[in-house]
């Protein structure tokens, strides 16, 4: 390993925030996996609790069923690395006041699950927090077709994209997809923060 | 628009040119010369000519 490069990633990430809306099957993985790359501060938004069903896909454990998805995430977080810096909302996000929880982080990423709550959501952070750069993902459901999924970069605005893909009302949710998307969005997040790795 | 060259129509409203270009899904972000355009102003901001449009649709699942 590259020990000066790895030193100077290290304190960069170290006075980094993240904020993440939703902590679903992007979320979670997402979070997870920026927690264990040593982000600074992570700001976390669900109101929602752990369902059996989400294990399939979200980074839950069975002990979570029935808790909200801020507490779960954040003792899970703990366990892997206690130094993140972690503000929960255990709140909806409501129409006209969405960009509020993510005022004083460096990065937002998109992890909604509803097409509509994403729409408005990208929305109101590119016109109230102009400068704020936002990570988002459409076209994670289904399985295979990697490939397809490319980054699409308008200004500000970075999606992870599948513009093939169905929509989940109309297919299935599995891991290995969402987990991709997931970390492809905590791998651009890294890539904004640091710049481009050459 | 994204990246193709559309003939301009004079007029024409961010909902118009949706249509024109068959697009089916009602959730859209759109951006003109880098600049969102709120869902609710579909309807009556006009494309200026020769103008960068940028149309990405959401599809549900997280």
């Amino acid at each position: 390993m590259d020990k000066v490069k790895y030193d100077k990633i290290r304190k960069k990430l170290k006075d980094t925030s993240i904020g993440i809306a939703g902590l679903g099957g992007l979320g979670s993985n997402a979070a997870v996996s920026l927690a264990r790359a040593g982000i600074g501060r992570l700001v976390l938004v669900d109101f929602d609790k752990v369902e059996e069903k989400n294990l399939g896909r979200q980074y839950y454990f069975i002990e979570h069923i029935g808790r909200s998805k801020v507490d779960s995430l954040k003792e899970i977080i703990e366990k892997i690395n206690p130094q993140v810096k972690l503000v929960i909302h255990n709140l909806k996000l409501e129409k006209g006041k969405m960009e509020k929880p993510f005022k004083d982080v460096n990065v937002v990423i998109e992890a909604l699950d509803n097409a509509e709550t994403k729409t408005i959501f990208i929305e109101e952070i590119l016109t109230k927090l102009p400068k704020k750069p936002i990570i988002a993902a459409s076209g994670v459901a289904g399985y295979g077709n990697s490939d397809r999924i490319k980054t699409k970069r308008l200004g500000n605005l970075f999606m992870c994209y599948d513009g093939q893909a169905k929509s989940s009302d109309d297919d299935v949710l599995m891991a290995p997809r969402v987990s991709i998307m997931a970390n492809w969005e905590a791998n651009l997040a890294l890539e904004i923060i640091l710049g481009e790795d050459k | 628009m994204n990246g193709k060259k559309v003939e301009w129509v004079k007029n024409e409203t961010v909902e118009k040119l949706l249509k024109r270009m068959r697009y089916t899904f009602p959730l859209v972000v759109v951006k003109i010369n880098d600049k969102v355009v709120p869902r609710k102003d579909f309807s009556y901001v006009k494309i200026p000519d020769k103008s960068t449009v940028a149309v990405i649709h959401m599809i549900s699942g997280g």
